[in-house]
């Protein structure tokens, strides 16, 4: 049993590459699409929320409240970006597309495809984090050396998300199932994690919960470097992602490998 | 390296209560076209999955191409082509870019993968189709490209499952013309396969299943002389059981398909004599074939 867990992991540290670069063969071909899609619903919050909101709000840890919004937004296009790529484009190339399966006729293990998925799933994240983040640093919301900080940190939060969303994509038996993720899980991280006002706000119980999500990690890193400010336990917040984005990747490799190889 | 290309020995796998291979054991050697062939939900299926390493078995050894599978399985794929039941081409990209995916699935480089896509494209007929998207190719197309993608890591044995299901004739013919070729050059092909003339054409031997177990295996040849060796005369148009009740003294053994009677029939003429004068009746007298061996073995129509 544990000798076949192995064989499913990745078999070298290059193998993903291939799988990576066949997702963007086909991306390129949508490209504009699929950009102006991602940034759509993160941008239509930031100047939603951010004139609308921030008229009344004033200003947020001392600062302009669309400011703070605009780190919380990168964050949490980051998060929209690596989950909605992982729940339905790699669960229809794993389901109904059958691009898993002919990749498993090769040397590939399953392992490589899960990775290749991920830095996929990633880099969709770079793109719409990076965008939102260039957007407010345009607007001076934000210095322009911080987008450049900003960015290894929005390529581990899609890794993170992207990972957790794997395992949901390994135990979900259809499209309908994703629903009860976005709403029960995704959505409410929006208001937990601190991206669209401070955890400070949150009652006693939930800043608790709050401090365990991925999206809290991401904004106390991403946040201080666009605002310019120092930020506090980096090491901290750096491991938890890592955490987030590894250990749902070993387990999503064993779900998927009871789901397809039996 | 070994001499046997793939080796079954006593291969079990069930799911929950149902045996959907049991204690299955056959040979494969270089060079030869072997064909798994059976109704729908033998097991066929489940059969090629194993030998890619897809499926564990519960017991009984499998061996592909010297390596223990599926332990070491990725060894193996990594010379072996395959070709599915189902499409899975990428849709959205062109052959030539299906090609190049696909083979760096392999660990090649571009350079390497471009290095033999004229001669992929050359083989599967798809010169001019090099950079059209594989959404707009037809049914028989589709099959080519997945047939010149099998064949991008220059493979020992080739895994193919049903080749040829939903094809039109015309293509079927040319994959077969195409799979023929690949046996000249040396190529160890597994196929499966419910199509009783594609077995006959190109299997050098094969292997009957039903419900996951072995009940005939030889070249197609041997089994039909063994099994039938005699002529057959086919009825149509009338009440079979009353013409079967007629004919039944002069032939060696009836069958009734559908609307159809099987008649064995060391000496057709007798046969022919006693429907002299009837009308209405279609006969046809031909040669046994193996579609003649599968109803004599599974004793009934093939269940679809």
């Amino acid at each position: 049993m544990w000798e076949r867990y192995v064989a499913a992991l990745p078999a070298n540290v290059w193998n993903w590459v291939a799988v990576w670069r066949r997702n963007y063969l086909v991306w390129r071909k949508l490209a504009l699409a699929s950009i102006l899609g991602n940034l759509a619903e993160p941008m239509s919050s930031l100047f939603g929320l951010g004139f609308g909101l921030g008229v009344m709000v004033g200003g947020v840890d001392g600062t302009s409240y669309i400011a703070f919004l605009a780190a919380g937004m990168v964050a949490t296009s980051a998060m929209i970006a690596a989950t909605f790529e992982t729940i339905y484009a790699t669960f229809a190339r794993m389901h109904a597309l059958r691009t898993w399966e002919a990749m498993l006729c090769t040397q590939l293990t399953l392992g490589d495809i899960i990775l290749g998925e991920l830095a996929w799933a990633a880099t969709k994240s770079i793109l719409a984090g990076t965008a939102i983040a260039i957007i407010a640093a345009m607007l001076g919301y934000a210095a322009w050396s911080s987008v450049l900080y900003a960015l290894p940190v929005i390529a581990l939060t899609g890794l993170a998300f992207a990972s957790l969303a794997m395992v949901v994509t390994a135990l979900a038996p259809s499209y309908h199932y994703f629903v009860f993720y976005q709403t029960l899980i995704v959505t409410p991280m929006l208001y937990l994690g601190g991206a669209v006002f401070p955890v400070s706000q949150l009652p006693g119980a939930f800043q608790q919960v709050a401090a365990f999500l991925p999206l809290t990690h991401s904004v106390d890193l991403i946040r201080p470097a666009m605002l310019g400010r120092p930020a506090d336990s980096v090491g901290v917040h750096i491991t938890a992602l890592c955490i987030y984005a590894i250990s749902p990747f070993f387990l999503s490799a064993a779900l998927f490998r009871r789901r397809l190889m039996r | 390296m070994s001499r046997v290309h793939i080796d079954f020995a006593g291969v079990t796998k069930s799911y929950k209560d149902r045996i959907i291979v049991g204690g299955l054991s056959f040979t494969v050697g270089p060079g030869e076209c072997f064909g798994l062939l059976g109704p729908n939900g033998a097991g066929k299926s489940t059969i090629t999955r194993m030998v890619l390493g897809m499926i564990p078995p519960d017991a009984g050894k499998i061996t592909v191409l010297g390596v223990p599978v599926p332990a070491r399985a990725r060894l193996a794929r990594a010379r072996i082509g395959v070709v599915p039941q189902f499409d899975n081409l990428d849709l959205e990209l062109t052959v030539r870019e299906n090609l190049l995916a696909f083979g760096r699935y392999f660990s090649m480089s571009t350079r390497e993968v471009e290095a033999v896509i004229p001669s992929l494209l050359q083989f599967a007929r798809l010169e001019n189709k090099a950079d059209a998207r594989v959404a707009e190719l037809s049914g028989g197309m589709k099959r080519r490209l997945t047939l010149a993608r099998s064949l991008i890591n220059d493979p020992q044995l080739l895994v193919m499952d049903e080749p040829t299901t939903g094809l039109d004739p015309h293509a079927r013919h040319l994959i077969w013309e195409r799979l023929r070729s690949l046996l000249a050059r040396g190529k160890t092909i597994i196929l499966t396969t419910h199509f009783m003339e594609e077995a006959e054409r190109l299997c050098d031997r094969l292997c009957v299943i039903e419900a996951g177990r072995k009940i005939a295996e030889g070249c197609p040849r041997a089994l039909i002389d063994e099994q039938i060796g005699c002529q057959v005369i086919e009825i149509y148009g009338g009440n079979p059981h009353e013409l079967g009740a007629l004919i039944r003294p002069y032939v060696q053994r009836i069958e009734v398909s559908g609307e159809t009677l099987f008649c064995y029939a060391p000496d057709p003429e007798q046969v022919l004599v006693q429907l002299r004068g009837r009308t209405g009746l279609r006969l046809l007298q031909r040669p046994p074939n193996l579609e003649d061996v599968f109803l004599r073995l599974t004793g009934r129509e093939m269940k679809d």
